[in-house]
């Protein structure tokens, strides 16, 4: 058995937009016992279609069986384990107003973002970027005492 | 032409050719019902409980290989069709239930009878729709047939609001489908296919595999050939009795949890598997690491998730096995079929030293017994179904199956209360042949109320009670693993059967002797009426062979000789 029981994947499901949809989905990682670490879903421009991203891990095994197992509902058109993809993540973070501005736009500059928006009492900034990145973000952010994070979810294409 | 969508839904049961739909009315589907009552296309049936209107519909699809139809009110009408919509779909069951939901207006305001029928159903349905508009509804009512019936078959849910049923709209009944994203994969690859065969050459011990795709696939004469033809040695699962005929020299029996001594060595020591339909069930594997461990293993099966799900497979063949087989058998031309001689030999010898047997005795009806005596008397001609327990496996494992779809019961799920409701769906599908429900009286009382349908409608079904006063299997299992500690198995309390029987517009037996066991039987025919045979059988006998739960195949319980 290769020795990746838990890595990290990213998967991409076109959906036809039927109601529940979605719920189909995410109730067939729940009902097998898969874990979702994120998912982002929105419709795809000019079609009848939706893009599902679904960040989640597990052996080659259990990959395989979740790609067979999504194949098999009927309103999904394609699922796509990706190989070689682009993947980003956005994350907004909250500081107290009394951080130095300057400091987190810097921050956020070395990790393609900016300053969002400010207020009387928070200044809100903005990052994009890809997941593994986003993480070290966070960390960093933390010495800036953020009230609160709010991460969006994997979205990936195919290169 | 303009019409309800209450007649819509008649219209598409009549133009899917179904003669006999299952159900039970209630406010949300009562203007269906009301159509229902007009319409001569078609015979309802009254079931007297929704969990067994579907489960006839369910007996009435494993019988013909049709659709089988059931109808439901909302909210507790719905609840109840679910143990009938999960076994259908452990089993691979074409099936399409129509429920009556509130109407639009009332969804989500927690309305009288209204329950999230689309969201409960989700894991025991193959698909199922919410109609949102009665523009949508004939094309709706297409597809959910169109589904339960293609590729790995399953059953379908649609779940109608009360005022679509009544809103006047244009009908067009579509004359195709097309759902871009469900195409299922009939034909196996060639190449995958050729490889196969070459395995099959090369290989000095193989195994065919028959299981339940193989009867959902009306594959039975083609699986019968491939094994004439290669001299093949063949075992069956629980879902595939019938497939070989009993009397088939090249079929070992079942194999699993209660297969026999053959069968269950023959898997344990071949070289190749050939699976045709079957999906490495944890009752027939056992334990998954010992479980053909010396084999390459060809896997065809119409569902892709089920291949290399359990075990890894060495020539995966996505498709249907009759197309599979239709493309197999021309590459088998001169295959030398004495090169298995000796791999027979040594199974036969397995079958000589440890036979498919019991000690019969002249005091107390054996089961076993029971289920030879009823193949003798009624064999060929016979449909049996089943419950779940004991009575069930001396079933699988003692009556000479000769056709696929003649056995009918719950693999998948092993739902109690199957029996008997779907006996009625089988009769009704076929009233000239015999329609007997092994049961026991376990399982019986789990959907008894059936004798009123059966009486009132004059499906005359046999209902065999083999009586141990026991839950059965839970008592062997406690008998084995739990130092005969028999919490709450006992049913030592019985109604009397013939007097509930007749209560009921059905007639009874008591039967404690051979001679009135036969005597029982050919009256209960001859009668032609619905019927509780209630056989008294030996309290303590155990279903053996046994692979205990998680066990290897090859460690199986075997009965003593000579034990009584």
């Amino acid at each position: 058995m290769e020795n990746a029981m838990n890595e990290r994947r990213v998967i991409s499901v076109i959906v036809l937009n039927e109601s529940s949809v979605l719920a189909r989905v995410t109730s067939l990682f729940a009902a097998r016992g898969y874990n979702i670490a994120s998912l982002t879903v929105a419709p795809i421009p000019d079609s009848e279609m939706s893009h599902i991203t679904i960040e989640t891990n597990g052996s080659a095994k259990v990959m395989e069986q979740i790609t067979k197992q999504l194949h098999k509902l009927i309103p999904v058109y394609k699922v796509i384990e990706h190989e070689e993809m682009v993947e980003k993540e956005m994350v907004l973070v909250k500081f107290p107003i009394t951080e130095h501005l300057s400091d987190i736009g810097a921050l956020c500059a070395a990790y393609n973002g900016g300053i969002a928006n400010v207020g009387k009492e928070m200044i809100i900034a903005m990052v994009a970027d890809e997941p593994v990145r986003i993480q070290h973000f966070i960390e960093a952010a933390q010495r800036y005492n953020p009230y609160e994070i709010v991460r969006g979810g994997v979205v990936a294409i195919e290169r | 032409m303009q019409m309800s969508g209450a007649q819509m839904v008649c219209e598409a049961i009549i133009a899917e050719g179904v003669k006999t739909v299952f159900g039970y009315p209630g406010g949300a589907i009562m203007h269906v019902y009301d159509e229902i009552y007009k319409q001569e296309g078609f015979e309802h049936i009254l079931n007297r409980h929704e969990q067994a209107a579907v489960h006839a519909a369910d007996g009435y699809a494993r019988a013909t290989g049709e659709v089988g139809v059931a109808m439901v009110t909302s909210g507790p009408g719905f609840t109840n069709a679910v143990t009938g919509l999960a076994t259908a779909y452990m089993d691979s069951i074409p099936m399409v239930v129509i429920s009556g939901q509130v109407p639009l207006s009332l969804i989500g305001t927690d309305g009288f009878q209204e329950i999230d029928a689309v969201g409960i159903s989700r894991p025991c349905t193959k698909h199922n729709f919410l109609v949102r508009s009665l523009e949508e509804l004939p094309r709706l009512l297409k597809e959910a047939f169109y589904i339960a019936r293609s590729g790995r078959p399953g059953p379908v849910l649609i779940d109608i609001p009360k005022d679509i049923t009544v809103d006047i709209g244009e009908f067009v009944y579509p004359d195709s489908v097309n759902i871009p994203t469900y195409k299922p994969t009939y034909k196996g690859n060639k190449k995958q296919i050729e490889k196969a065969v070459e395995a099959m050459k090369k290989a000095k011990k193989p195994l065919l595999y028959i299981g339940g795709g193989s009867v959902l696939s009306n594959a039975s004469d083609l699986v019968r050939e491939l094994a004439e033809k290669t001299q093949i040695p063949t075992v069956e699962t629980l879902m595939a009795r019938g497939v070989m005929g009993a009397k088939n020299p090249l079929l070992l029996g079942m194999l699993g949890m209660h297969g026999n001594y053959a069968s269950n060595m023959a898997m344990s020591e071949t070289d190749l598997v050939i699976s045709l339909g079957a999906r490495f069930d944890d009752r027939v594997t056992g334990k998954l690491s010992e479980f053909a461990k010396y084999a390459d293993i060809i896997h065809v099966d119409i569902d892709a998730a089920n291949i290399g799900k359990l075990v890894d497979v060495d020539y995966p063949i996505v498709g249907d096995v009759t197309e599979v087989l239709e493309a197999m058998l021309p590459l088998l031309d001169g295959i030398d079929t004495d090169r298995f001689q000796a791999w027979r030999e040594i199974l036969k010898r397995y079958d000589e030293l440890h036979p498919q047997s019991y000690v019969d005795s002249d005091d107390v009806i054996k089961p076993q017994w029971a289920i030879e005596r009823i193949g003798e008397l009624v064999g060929e001609n016979a449909i049996i179904t089943s419950d779940v327990g004991q009575h069930q496996m001396w079933a699988a494992q003692h009556y000479p199956f000769d056709r696929p779809r003649q056995w009918i019961n719950s693999g998948g799920l092993g739902t109690m209360g199957f029996g008997f409701p779907a006996a009625l769906g089988a009769k009704k599908a076929f009233p000239d042949k015999t329609v007997i429900n092994v049961t026991g009286d376990g399982s019986i009382l789990m959907n008894m109320q059936e004798l009123v349908t059966a009486a009132e409608y004059k499906i005359p079904v046999i209902n065999l009670i083999l009586n141990n006063h026991f839950l059965g299997m839970v008592r062997q299992w406690q008998t084995f693993f739990y130092e005969k500690r028999y919490s709450e198995t006992d049913l030592t309390f019985q109604p009397n059967w013939k007097a509930l029987a007749e209560a009921c517009g059905g007639i009874g037996y008591d039967v404690t002797t051979k001679e009135e066991f036969d005597a029982a039987i050919k009256d209960a025919i001859a009668q032609d009426k619905v019927c509780f045979m209630n056989v008294a059988v030996n309290r303590f006998e155990n279903v053996l062979p046994m692979v205990p739960a998680g066990g290897a195949l090859f460690n199986m319980m075997l009965p003593q000789k000579g034990e009584k």
